[in-house]
């Protein structure tokens, strides 16, 4: 099986919020890290490429820095890297980066596309799907096992309150990982350093500009949310307090 | 559990100073201790266990000989291997210890001083962990002055007899092999390096007990008596007080790095706590003139110890360090660790001195790293010889 992960580089989980002066996204100094639901999805990659064989392709978006997703994808035993390369694609939204991916991959035949569920930056949960439109591919989300099956493949979605659903579908696919499905290996020493010799393909933006549109999601602010402090004293006899307190617990509070 | 997570310590971008690989080998490394070590280490220290559970997952990332070239090690560069040791020490600097034993004064002497055969044979299973070593030079009368060692090694037929007492050897009891450092009858007593397997008859290994630092590493005294070795057995490059004190050198390189880890755990240890820690007012302690001195000391000198330790590393990786580059980072560094370590503890009051932080433990760890792989003085000695061309030993 030839399998494509989509990873993104997102500002680290635990790094101290800075945003940019217009309130409309991070500020660059920050530290970042992969996007960890596209860990999970290149670890299940490389799980399905061992037990099929195949090939198992990483593919990123974003400035110079992004490059470094890549590397650890190269390290923990990917094939191959496809670099979207430039300081524009950190502001797109899902449709464009999506258009951008499925442009860059057009001379590639992939039986499967993976990304992580969601971003933990944005937070969308849309490019998996939107690429899944663009190149008339099925695809299924929130998947927790995939299971080889002649002429295609059986997966398990992940629905609300401990439901599951088995869905059987043909290849190629494109398929969004749920978190925590498997265990993350390490990059070994000996694998980053064998990732210096494997390919990383670099695309420019002029190469996939054609195939882009405008935006069609913008940040308009982002702020952190103002703490405050609110006290209400709640009147009456001990049992209509009692009563109300509930009632507040219950239905504003949603403690109980 | 740790009551903070650990954030990492860049004050000045110096992350952008680092190859993505350089930073993709660190941000490993810290996993790995986040993950495995962290949640045990405090467990270890109180009950002064060594986690050899960690052996095999530590050489299944490649962390033993990792500069080594060949023979199964990973082929860091020096810079990727500091930082390795840098990751391991902000855990613990026990295992550190253990890591810097194994890869810098075993691995290295058998790679560096060794026959090929020698290195065939030890030098993939140890990559493994599946064969531990130890490092015997120190004495228990001689600790800054090595070349006043009284065990000897006579060659009788074609075997190498060795007689003496080693002490404060890092894993010399869970060790398969000893580097053992003996003078040599037959060699007008020069000293030389004996790769002594430890199950030898006669070799005896007996741990330290009653230890307040290093605790989750093994300590132990060594003793020969009458032990039969095959000639083959000796480093044939090994020459002279100089071939150990090379070995020396490697390991503390890493600990130039390692001790940053520590001086790293302690600072975001105590910068978390005095931001939620409120005395006074309702106010944090961070929020206090003199809490905010200690904080700037400790980030500063974290920080020149990070600039020290890269450029000794860069000066490495390009074949011009010199002895006395590492003296110097391995002195700084402990000492500005150990600093920090007591600056920490006095801004966790009361909270500094139980094992619900990382923070006594670095301190009492880092009272041996001062004294460990040449002291604090003789470091300052190696310097002052350096710059002035007088010896002082």
């Amino acid at each position: 099986m030839k399998i494509l992960v989509c990873m993104k580089q997102v500002p680290q989980k635990d790094a101290p919020l800075k945003l940019n002066e217009g309130g409309t996204w991070i500020r660059e100094d920050v530290s970042y890290e992969v996007n960890e639901p596209d860990a999970y999805a290149l670890e299940e990659a490389l799980r399905q490429k061992e037990k099929h064989g195949g090939e198992v392709v990483v593919i990123t978006a974003g400035p110079a820095r992004a490059q470094q997703v890549l590397r650890e994808g190269l390290a923990k035993g990917a094939d191959r890297a496809i670099h979207l390369d430039d300081n524009a694609f950190v502001g797109m939204d899902a449709m464009n980066i999506s258009k951008a991916f499925v442009a860059a991959i057009k001379d590639d035949k992939f039986d499967l596309i993976f990304t992580g569920l969601q971003s933990d930056d944005y937070g969308y949960a849309q490019t998996g799907v939107i690429m899944a439109e663009l190149l008339g591919w099925p695809h299924a989300t929130i998947i927790m096992e995939i299971q080889k099956s002649d002429g295609g493949i059986k997966v398990k979605r992940e629905l609300e309150s401990g439901f599951f659903q088995h869905v059987g579908m043909p290849l190629p696919a494109v398929l969004t990982i749920q978190s925590g499905i498997n265990k993350l290996r390490y990059a070994t020493l000996l694998g980053i350093k064998q990732a210096k010799n494997k390919p990383l393909r670099k695309v420019t933006l002029d190469e996939v500009k054609s195939s882009l549109s405008d935006n069609m999601q913008k940040v308009e602010k982002l702020y952190i949310p103002q703490k405050s402090k609110k006290t209400e004293m709640l009147e009456g006899s001990p049992a209509e307090v009692a009563k109300k307190l509930v009632e507040k617990l219950r239905n504003e509070v949603r403690v109980i | 559990m740790p009551a903070f997570k650990f954030r990492g310590v860049d004050f000045i971008e110096l992350d952008s100073l680092m190859s993505d690989d350089e930073r993709l080998v660190r941000d490993t490394a810290r996993r790995f201790v986040e993950e495995n070590l962290v949640p045990i280490i405090e467990q270890c220290n109180r009950e002064g266990r060594f986690p050899r559970e960690l052996v095999s997952p530590m050489a299944d990332l490649g962390f033993f000989g990792a500069n080594l070239q060949g023979y199964g090690c990973a082929g860091m560069s020096n810079v990727e291997y500091g930082l390795v040791m840098q990751e391991l020490e902000r855990g613990d600097s026990g295992i550190r210890s253990f890591c810097s034993v194994q890869s810098s004064l075993v691995m290295f002497p058998i790679y560096a001083l060794g026959s090929e055969e020698q290195k065939e044979k030890w030098l993939p299973t140890m990559a493994k962990g599946e064969k531990i070593g130890c490092f015997g030079l120190t004495e228990p009368d001689f600790g800054s002055n090595p070349s006043g060692m009284r065990t000897r090694a006579k060659k009788v037929g074609n075997e190498y007899v060795l007689n003496g007492e080693k002490m404060w050897i890092t894993s010399g009891s869970i060790a398969d092999v000893a580097v053992v450092w003996a003078k040599s009858e037959a060699d007008n007593d020069r000293i030389r390096g004996f790769l002594v397997e430890t199950n030898r008859p006669g070799f005896k290994a007996s741990d330290v007990h009653g230890k307040w630092s290093l605790r989750a590493s093994v300590t132990s005294g060594l003793s020969l008596q009458d032990v039969h070795i095959p000639a083959e057995n000796v480093l044939p490059k090994s020459d002279g007080l100089k071939s150990p004190l090379m070995c020396l050198n490697q390991a503390r390189f890493g600990i130039g790095f390692g001790a940053i880890g520590a001086a790293m755990s302690c600072y975001d240890t105590a910068l978390q706590y005095s931001k939620l820690r409120k005395q006074f007012r309702d106010q944090p302690i961070a929020s206090h003139q003199l809490v905010q001195e200690k904080l700037a000391w400790m980030i500063t000198e974290i920080t020149k110890a990070q600039l020290l330790a890269l450029q000794v590393g860069r000066l490495k990786d390009a074949g011009k360090v010199q002895h006395q580059h590492i003296s110097m980072a391995k002195r700084n560094n402990v000492w500005m660790a150990l600093e920090c370590a007591r600056m920490a503890r006095d801004i966790l009051g009361g909270n500094g001195i139980a094992d619900d932080y990382p923070v006594i433990r670095h301190m009492m760890n880092l009272e041996s790293v001062k004294t460990y792989e040449g002291t604090h003085d003789i470091h300052a000695l190696i310097i002052g010889e350096n710059v002035t061309g007088i010896s002082a030993f």
